[in-house]
This record gives C-alpha cells, sequence and structure tokens, in this order.
C-alpha cells in the first residue's frame, strides 16, 4: 500500500485529537482525544518504519534501517499506559471533589 | 651612574611622600628642613652628573620597560647629555633657592598646610626633572603632565579663595589643551616610526621615513603643546592669572622651570623642526607676536606680580623667537639667565609683598629703597639683567637672540627691539614706583615695614649675583669670549652657528639695543620716580589695563558658547531625547505586558489553542524547506 495512505489516516487521527481536546469540556473525552493523537503518531511510525526497512532491504539483504522507529513505538506505548493511569486517576480525584469532570470547573486557581 | 641618575630624581619624590603622608606628624621645621635638604641634595646629583658629562659625555640608562609589545616598545629610559644637564643644574639650582625662600615666606601657615605646600613643591621638582631626564618623548610626557598637575595644585594652594581655584583651573585646562598636541605628536610618531625615543626619532633613517608634511604636522603638533606650557598666543591667559599661587610658586613655576619646558622640548627636537621652515616661520612669528602682546600688557598693570608674569609670557615669546629663527643655543640661554632674573625677580616681589602685608599693588608702594635694602638692591639688579643692560646677564642671551633674528629677517629684529624697549621700560616703571619716591601706603603698613628674614635675602643675593654674572658662559665672540655654551651644545644642536654678519654690524646692533634700553629706563625712572598716582586712564591706556580685552575674548568666543550649548543639550537633549527614551521604553513595556497580561483568561482550552497555532505557525516556518518539501511530494506521488 502507497505511503501516503497511511499519512493521510494519521493525519486524520491526529487532527481529529486536536480537535477534541481544543472544544471538549469532559475530561474523559479530552483524555481519549490525547490518546488519540499518541496513537495517530504511532501509526505513522511504525508506517515509516516498514518503508524505510524495505528501501535498506532493497539495497543490502542484511539491512535493518528504520527498524528503531518501531522501538520508539513500544516506548510510546508504555509511556501511555503509565500515563493513562495517572491520568485516570486524577480524573477519579476530580470527580470525587468536585463532582465534575468538567475541566473548566478546574479553573479556580485563577485569582 | 645608574643609581646616582636615579636618586635625582627619587630625593624629591622621597620629600613628597614624607611631607605629604607625615603633614599632621612633623613640625615646620622638620619639613621645612626636609623639604629644602631633598632638593638641595638632588642639586648636589645633578652636578655630579654635570661634571660626568662634561667629562665622558652623555650617558643613557636603562632601567625598565614601559611598555614592550611586538610593534612598539618605550623603555623607561633617562638621558643626562649636555642639554639636560644643564637643565638638571637650573631646575634643582634655583630648584632650592626657592625653597629655601618659602621656608621663611610660608612662616605663617599651619604646619599640615605648610607641610602640603612643600610636598606639592617637591612633587613639582619631581616631574621636572622626570621631563627633562626621559629619554623619550613618552617619559618626559609623564613629567609634561606632572606639572602641569603640580601648577594646577599650587596655584589652588589657597583652596578656599574662590578666585584662585578658578585660576588653577584655568591654568590646567589651558594646559590640557596644548598637551593634546603634544599627544597627538606623538601618537603621530609612533603610528609612522613606531618608536619615541630620542635616539631613534632623530636619525636620518627615520627622518627618511617621514613625508615633509608629517614634520610639518609634527612639529606644528608639538609646538602646540608648548604653546600650552610655555604660554604664547594663543594659550598664554593662564599664566598671568597663575599668579594666585603663593609667590615662590610663581617663582619657580611659572618663571623658572615650568614654563620652560615647552622650550626644552623644541630644543630637543630640533631635528624635526628644522626640517620644517613652515613650522619655524610659524613659531617666530608666534613667538615675537606673544613678546610684543605681553610686553604692552605689562607696561599698564599695577599688580606687581602681574607685570612680572606678562614679563614672563614676552620673555617666553623672545626664547620662542630664538627656536624659530634656528637660534637654538640662545633659546637655551635665554632659560638659564631667565631662570636666575625672573626668579630673583619673583621672589624680591615676595620680599617686598612680605614686607607690605600682602599689598600687591604698586601704586600703594615706593619709597621702600632704604627699608628694604637687600631686596632693593638685588632687585635692581634683575631690573638690569632683564632688561638687556651689559654686562647683565640678560644682555647676553636677549641679544645672541636678536642677532640671529636680524640675520633671518630684520623685521624680526626691529619688532624684538621694540620689544625689548618695552621690557626696560614697565621693569623700571615697577621698580621706580615701588623702590623709589615717597611711600604711599598706610600708616600701619608704614610702621611694620621691615627687611625680610635670611632666609629669604640668602637666595635673592645668591639670584642677584647670577643673574649678574651668567652671561659669562655664552660671551659672543666678537666681544673676545669663546661662547661657551654653544660649543657645549655642540652635540645636541650642531656646530656652534658662525655669524655671516659683518662685526661692525654686530656691534651696531648690540650699540642700538642697548641705547634703547637705557633710554627706555631713564624715560621710566623719570616718569615713575616722582609719581603718586596713575595718571587718569586713555583709552589706550585702558585696552592694555585690560589685557586688550583677551580674556573677554575667549569667554566670548570659547567659554559662553559652550556654556550655552551645554545648556541646550541639559535642557533640550537630555530632558527629552534621552529622558524620552528611557522613560519611553519603561512605558512601552508597562503598557505591552497590560495587554499580554490578557491572555492568561485561566481558560485551559485557550492555552492548548495557542500551544497548537504557535506549533502549527512553527511548522510553516520551520518546514517551509525546499528540500523538505520536495521529500513529501516524492512520498506521496
Amino acid at each position: 500500500m502507497p505511503i501516503h495512505y497511511y499519512i493521510y489516516l494519521s493525519l486524520a487521527l491526529f487532527c481529529i485529537g486536536v480537535t477534541g481536546v481544543l472544544t471538549r469540556r469532559n475530561a474523559i473525552i479530552v483524555f481519549m482525544c490525547i490518546e488519540l493523537m499518541l496513537n495517530a503518531v504511532n501509526l505513522l511510525l511504525v508506517a515509516f518504519s516498514k518503508m524505510f526497512y524495505g528501501f535498506g532491504l532493497a539495497e543490502s539483504p542484511n539491512s535493518i534501517v528504520g527498524i528503531d522507529a518501531q522501538i520508539f513505538v513500544f516506548f510510546i506505548m508504555v509511556v501511555a499506559a503509565a500515563e493513562v493511569s495517572v491520568g485516570l486517576a486524577i480524573i477519579v480525584m476530580m470527580y470525587r471533589n468536585t463532582h465534575s469532570v468538567d475541566i473548566n470547573f478546574l479553573n479556580r486557581l485563577k485569582n | 651612574m645608574k643609581v646616582i641618575i636615579a636618586f635625582i630624581l627619587l630625593w624629591p619624590l622621597a620629600g613628597f611622600l614624607f611631607n605629604g603622608l607625615g603633614r599632621n606628624f612633623w613640625s615646620k621645621k622638620i619639613i621645612a628642613y626636609k623639604a629644602t635638604g631633598y632638593i638641595v641634595a638632588s642639586f648636589i646629583l645633578s652636578v655630579f652628573a654635570f661634571m660626568n658629562v662634561q667629562e665622558y659625555g652623555a650617558v643613557t640608562v636603562h632601567y625598565f620597560d614601559f611598555i614592550n609589545t611586538a610593534t612598539l616598545k618605550i623603555p623607561f629610559d633617562f638621558k643626562v647629555d649636555a642639554l639636560s644637564s644643564l637643565f638638571l643644574l637650573v631646575i634643582t639650582g634655583v630648584g632650592s633657592l626657592i625653597h629655601l625662600y618659602s621656608t621663611a615666606y610660608m612662616k605663617e601657615e599651619t604646619a599640615p598646610h605648610y607641610a602640603r605646600y612643600f610636598a606639592y613643591l617637591n612633587l613639582f621638582i619631581f616631574s621636572m626633572l622626570l621631563l627633562v631626564l626621559g629619554d623619550n618623548f613618552v617619559v618626559m610626557f609623564i613629567g609634561w603632565e606632572g606639572v602641569g598637575l603640580c601648577s594646577y595644585l599650587l596655584i589652588g594652594y589657597w583652596f578656599t579663595n574662590g578666585n584662585y581655584n578658578a585660576a588653577a583651573k584655568k591654568a590646567f585646562v589651558m594646559n590640557r589643551i596644548g598637551d593634546l598636541g603634544f599627544l597627538l605628536a606623538i601618537f603621530w610618531m609612533v603610528v609612522k616610526l613606531g618608536t619615541v625615543s630620542y635616539g631613534d626619532v632623530f636619525t636620518e633613517a627615520s627622518l627618511a621615513k617621514l613625508s615633509s608634511t608629517d614634520i610639518t604636522a609634527i612639529t606644528l603638533l608639538l609646538f602646540v603643546g608648548a604653546m600650552g606650557k610655555s604660554a604664547q598666543i594663543p594659550l598664554y591667559t593662564w599664566l598671568p592669572d597663575a599668579m594666585a599661587g603663593p609667590t615662590p610658586v610663581s617663582a619657580l613655576i611659572h618663571a623658572a622651570t615650568m614654563v620652560t619646558a615647552g622650550i626644552y622640548m623644541i630644543t630637543r627636537s630640533n631635528v624635526l623642526f628644522s626640517h620644517s621652515e613652515c613650522t619655524q616661520t610659524v613659531i617666530a612669528i608666534i613667538g615675537i607676536s606673544t613678546a610684543l602682546l605681553a610686553a604692552t600688557i605689562a607696561i599698564k598693570q599695577n599688580d606687581i606680580k602681574k607685570v612680572l608674569a606678562y614679563s614672563t609670557v614676552s620673555q617666553l615669546g623672545y626664547m620662542f623667537l630664538g627656536l624659530g629663527v634656528g637660534a637654538y643655543t640662545g633659546a637655551v640661554f635665554h632659560v638659564i639667565t631667565h631662570a636666575f632674573f625672573k626668579a630673583l625677580l619673583f621672589l624680591g616681589a615676595g620680599s617686598v609683598i612680605h614686607a607690605m602685608h600682602h599689598e600687591q599693588d604698586i601704586q600703594k608702594m615706593g619709597g621702600l629703597k632704604s627699608k628694604l635694602p637687600i631686596t632693593h638692591l638685588t632687585f635692581l639688579i634683575g631690573c638690569i639683567a632683564i632688561a638687556g643692560i651689559p654686562p647683565f646677564s640678560g644682555f647676553f642671551s636677549k641679544d645672541e637672540i636678536l642677532t640671529a633674528a636680524y640675520e633671518k629677517n630684520p623685521i624680526y629684529y626691529y619688532l624684538g627691539i621694540l620689544g625689548a624697549a618695552m621690557t626696560a621700560f614697565y621693569m623700571f616703571r615697577l621698580y621706580a614706583s615701588t623702590f623709589l619716591g615717597k611711600f604711599r601706603g598706610t600708616d600701619d603698613q608704614a610702621h611694620h615695614l621691615h627687611e625680610s628674614p635670611i632666609a629669604m635675602t640668602l637666595p635673592l643675593i645668591l639670584l642677584a649675583i647670577a643673574s649678574a654674572i651668567a652671561g659669562a658662559i655664552g660671551v659672543p665672540e666678537i666681544m673676545g669670549g669663546h661662547h661657551w655654551l654653544a660649543s657645549h651644545l655642540t652635540a645636541i644642536v650642531g656646530a656652534p652657528h658662525t655669524s655671516h654678519l659683518a662685526p661692525t654690524t654686530e656691534w651696531m646692533l648690540m650699540g642700538i639695543s642697548v641705547s634703547i634700553a637705557i633710554i627706555a629706563v631713564i624715560i621710566a625712572i623719570s616718569i615713575y620716580r616722582k609719581k603718586t598716582e596713575e595718571e587718569p586712564q586713555t583709552a589706550l591706556g585702558k585696552f592694555l589695563y585690560n589685557k586688550w580685552y583677551v580674556d573677554e575674548l575667549y569667554d566670548a568666543v570659547m567659554v559662553r558658547p559652550l556654556d550655552k550649548l551645554a545648556a541646550f543639550l541639559k535642557n533640550t537633549i537630555e530632558k527629552n531625547v534621552i529622558d524620552g527614551a528611557v522613560n519611553g521604553t519603561g512605558k512601552m513595556v508597562q503598557y505591552g505586558s497590560r495587554q499580554i497580561r490578557l491572555m492568561q483568561s485561566g481558560q485551559v482550552g485557550y492555552y492548548i489553542l495557542f500551544m497548537v497555532l504557535s506549533i502549527i505557525l512553527l511548522f510553516v516556518l520551520w518546514f517551509n524547506d525546499a528540500t523538505i518539501l520536495r521529500f513529501f511530494y516524492k512520498l506521496t506521488h
């Protein structure tokens, strides 16, 4: 499959994520949108990795060009998982204190 | 030799430190003994150095490198040769006498001020010796600045008097103007020659490197320096005002030593000056104009010290005339004789002022002849010497300059004779109104009139003897002498000048100058011996009395426009432009931050929106690059 399909797909996912973060006030949805952006990036990394690996094989059968991108992907997944647990915990605490998951409700630090 | 030369300098410096640092501890007696003793010690060493030069020739001693870089080397060297050893003798010799005189003259001062006075005097001698001893223009310049500083300090010695402080500042500023010229000349030499040592600059090889424009520019700039220090038109007005200092200071600084620095410097660089016809003409013209201008002013002054001050300016003019016409020996000769008789006259004036309880107006004196016999006699000798009547010293030196001027251009000679006549006139006007006739002061003053103590009369007597006989070092050949000074200075200014004039002409020139001087003396004495009041001021008299209004002219041309400019800069530029810019910056920052603060609303969404927009902007700016765009284009097509 041509690479630009992947690019368009991850671009679309990323934009959806950004739009969600910018427009929604529900903390859980904002959170999900962040995950969406992370995964859009992951998808792109994997796609490029595959592409460069293919280029490398054409040059030499022992090539390992491009595989480091996949390692990044795993790292991002791990970090994302950790982030989810922390983030969800914050949201739970937030709900317990305010009975709401509206992020704008937390601007009370102002003034 | 190295040690001896160093100690010529170190004694006065030691005196300065001793008196300057210990001014609150020592008694006046100790201060006086030490200060005078150090200068006398320096004089003895100078005599030794002089003998040494006579015997073995010039010596150059190296102490350390003052500036040492790849392209420029300025060693801290001293040179004792025929010229500098002569100046050493004059400076320390006359200096010792003036120190001795000061011990009695300044007696009324309290001990700390007494010590301060002697510290300054010693520092002055130190600077002057440094100026004379240096083997390059930079060391000379250090001394040059030093004497400028000391003259400032000494003129403003009575610092509680505002006028005296103004005079001190005037002297300093005027000197600074000249110093700038000197400094530029040094820079010019450094750029063109890469050296400032006398031994390197005055060689044929160096002169070959300089174009005639360079030489003219350097010599003119050096002359500007000499103008400031030696009080020539247009920078002479500080010298008469410098009479604000104590009288011995006037004698030391403004008659015998400091003002001769310019003559020393030009004589030292005579090799350069002889190569520039233009500069020599300028020097001669400025010299003779100064001599005449100052002489006319001196005729109408009533302050005993002012008359002497203008007479100094006038005599310096003669010296510069001598330099301008190439009579370097004559100029140095006149420096030496002038040092004696002018120091004598100033100290005599000091003695009169002392006796008169700080009265300086000659209209209120008169008839002091019998009351101050020693002062009277010595002062008379000084007057005869400066008037140029043989066989006193002034005659020989002045005559040598005038003869050389006649050879160059008779106009110089005639103007010089005119000046000499005025010199004789104003000196004997001063003498007659001070010592002859009836006493015109108050009864109180008359009651207290007394001859000065021995510490003051002894220097007078010694200087009178010197003034009377100093001419012997330069008796011209037609009088059967062999002009010791000319042969002494051969190494510096070239072989003695052989006159092209017929002996009869020379005799005639001498005869004219002497007879004119004697006529002027007789006229002056006959007018002023009986006179009790100055005649009513005529227009010309007023003009001369007010010193040609030169001070007013400078005030109008330089000082007031500068004041106005400063006021304009202060009130308009400073207040509006500079303050406006500074305050404007502050206001702009305040206004800007007040506006930008609105962006911090506390709404997280907005923050993120700004973040996203900024990142997009960043991408557009950074990745809007042909290679990257082409790469993506290739990927997607």
